[in-house]
Order: structure tokens, then sequence, then C-alpha cells
């Protein structure tokens, strides 16, 4: 088995503000992994990362993809939207900065946790995002983290 | 203490996942925020919140919680129960209010996430 080639691709489309199905990707993820017999704890932290993505998502952009490659020693996740960007990143990660409007904060969102939560339960993330165009968020998850130093020289 | 034991000190009524009531929660969370239950709850934890939305059942479906009671006598609508029955999270509700829940459940021995390894 080759290491480097994904074990399963899974390629989705989010539509943003449509709230009736959010968290339904997160979901379909959460039961491949689990049929993968990967450890609860390693689901539980990926699951909570792309679910907050893909609220993300939902509640500021247009449109996205939610593509998802599973190796057997990581995860890798990307999210990509059309949307407004993020103006400043830095300010994106401050935990308590949100943008989210009044009724996203009615459903419970909005504390600003959602990216500092994202870094905090992935082995690496990137985000790359241009105003008025969209964003780009990867995120790689290790089954076991001392191998994210070796991941970069592959 | 386990979920029927809960029901009992908050004389809850089951909205689905009367099967499920044997399991014992490590730890419990009051929240209204479900970005603080994201980022900061255990798994195997019991959720009492005033939020009735869909996405109450997909944040405990994420972060692996074991059931939720809802406060103030709330109840989600029939699409959000079936999306919790499918999940097997088992849903309560309760006529108290969020701080007579956590303080019947606390004073009956529960305890909260940042109190349990």
């Amino acid at each position: 088995m080759n290491p480097h080639q994904p074990h399963i691709e899974i390629k989705k489309e989010i539509t943003g503000g449509d709230f009736s199905t959010a968290g339904g990707i997160s979901s379909e993820l959460k039961n491949i992994l689990q049929q993968a017999g990967l450890p609860p704890q390693f689901i539980r932290r990926v699951v909570i990362a792309t679910y907050e993505a893909e609220m993300n998502v939902v509640i500021h952009a247009y449109r996205g993809t939610f593509s998802t490659s599973i190796y057997p020693d990581h995860v890798q996740v990307v999210l990509e939207d059309e949307g407004p960007g993020i103006p400043d990143v830095d300010l994106a990660f401050q935990e308590g900065f949100s943008t989210a409007p009044a009724h996203i904060r009615e459903m419970g969102f909005g504390a600003g946790y959602g990216l500092s939560n994202m870094k905090k339960c992935s082995n690496q993330i990137d985000i790359q995002t241009q105003v008025g165009k969209g964003t780009k968020v990867m995120m790689t998850f290790w089954l076991d983290p001392s191998q994210v130093k070796s991941s970069v020289s592959v | 203490m386990t979920l029927r034991e809960i029901k009992e000190l908050l004389q809850a009524e089951i909205l689905t996942g009367e099967e499920l009531l044997d399991i014992e929660p490590t730890s419990i969370c009051g929240s209204d925020l479900l970005s603080d239950v994201l980022a900061f709850t255990k798994e195997k934890s019991l959720l009492l919140t005033g939020l009735t939305n869909s996405q109450v059942i997909r944040t405990a479906e994420m972060s692996d919680l074991i059931g939720i009671v809802f406060v103030r006598g709330k109840r989600p609508d029939n699409a959000t129960i079936e999306l919790a029955t499918i999940k097997k999270i088992p849903l309560l509700t309760t006529r108290l209010p969020m701080f007579e829940s956590c303080g019947r459940l606390y004073q009956g021995g529960a305890r909260g996430c940042s109190e349990v390894k």
C-alpha cells in the first residue's frame, strides 16, 4: 500500500446560507472515519474542526467545496469558498473576534472561537484568502502528531 | 449518575432515546453558545441548553456528547428530534430553568467539564 496515495477521497458542495443541511458533510465524514476504524479521539478533533469550517462557509460565503483525502496515517481537508474573504486573518484567529450577524449568534454561533478551535484541533492549518473573492482553508490531521515534522520534508 | 437518574432529578420528559438512558455522562455542561460547546466540552458529556435548532444536534454529534437536555420547557421541532433519533442522541426537556437544572445536578453529584480529566 502506498502511504502517499489517499485511501478515500471525498468532494462535496456547500451552499451558503443553507442551515438545514449545514453540518451534513462533517457528519458523513465522521461515519466514513468510523468505518475506517480510526480512534474516536482522532475522529472527534477532525470533525469538530471540519464542522467549524463547514459552518463558516454556510454562515459567510455564497458557496464552497469540501474536499477530504484520507491517507493511512493522516487526513487532509480543504474547504474552498466563493465569499467575502477575510480582511485580517490574524484578527480572525483571535479568540472572541467574530463578524457573524445577529441571526447567527441567535443560533449559538459567532462567539469567535471557530478559527482558533480549528487550529487547536488540527496539526497544520493554512488559510489563503482574497477580500471579495473567497477563502481556502487547508487542514491536516495526523494520527500520530509526532509525524508532523517528518511530513514537511516529504 | 445515569441519564435516567438525571431525568428524575429534573422531572424531565423524554423526546427521543429512551433506550439510551442507562448511559452515564462523564461531565455536564450548560451552555447556549455552540461555539463554546465545540471548543470546551469533553467527549461523553451531557449538554444542558436553551437552544433548540438542528445545529445543537450536529454540535453534539461532532463533540461525541451522550445527550441533550432542553431547559425552560423548550422543545425542538420534529425534524430536529428526528435527526437526534437517527444519530442516537437522547433528548430530554425540563420545565426548570438553566440555573436550577444545573444546581440540582451538581447537588446530586454530577460534575462539570473543567472538573474531569
